[in-house]
């Protein structure tokens, strides 16, 4: 949902937006399509400066989970350049943010993972398979999680 | 306020490697 605001903000300042229309962009949008393999619209890929996919959103999303969305696939941005501490504070805002929307399970699990990846101390993902234990019981982020209780 | 949405794509990757800033590459089919 473009028109909300704080959708645009957030996209206006961590990324550089690129828009290929399916009808409009009739040439491009193939071309682009077949590269990043994203024959359906609405499709919102976020890649890093080398032009990797680092997140996928397909489908229309109300506001609030399509900036949940936004914020997991920065935060995965962090993560992929391996900016484990930038990376576990972006997930935990989402969770704080965001707790009722999809990405707030998704994002809980990789905040428990970046200061594992960071320090080899699997404290961080026991910490989180107990979390698990208390919120999103039925995510499969939860099911996930369990083998580290 | 607008997304500064471009559609130069080829350019906007080239920026984005320079620039060293992630991209959102929007396939649409809303109307423009």
């Amino acid at each position: 949902m473009w028109p909300d605001e704080r959708v645009v903000r957030f996209v206006n300042e961590s990324f550089l937006p690129a828009r290929v229309h399916v009808k409009d962009d009739g040439q491009a949008f193939q071309r682009f399509s077949e590269r990043f393999r994203a024959p359906w619209t609405p499709t919102i890929l976020l890649l890093d400066p080398d032009g990797v996919e680092q997140h996928r959103i397909e489908g229309f999303l109300p506001a609030d989970d399509l900036l949940a969305q936004l914020m997991l696939g920065r935060a995965k941005l962090a993560f992929g350049q391996q900016q484990w501490a930038e990376a576990e504070r972006r997930f935990r805002e989402i969770v704080e943010q965001f707790p009722q929307t999809d990405a707030a399970p998704e994002a809980l699990y990789w905040a428990g993972v970046a200061p594992y990846k960071a320090t080899g101390n699997p404290a961080s993902l026991k910490a989180t398979g107990r979390a698990f234990a208390e919120r999103y019981q039925d995510s499969t982020w939860a099911k996930k999680a369990s083998v580290w209780r | 306020m607008p997304i500064n949405f471009r559609h130069d794509v080829d350019q906007v990757l080239e920026d984005a490697k320079a620039q060293r800033k992630p991209v959102l590459l929007d396939f649409s089919a809303a109307p423009m």
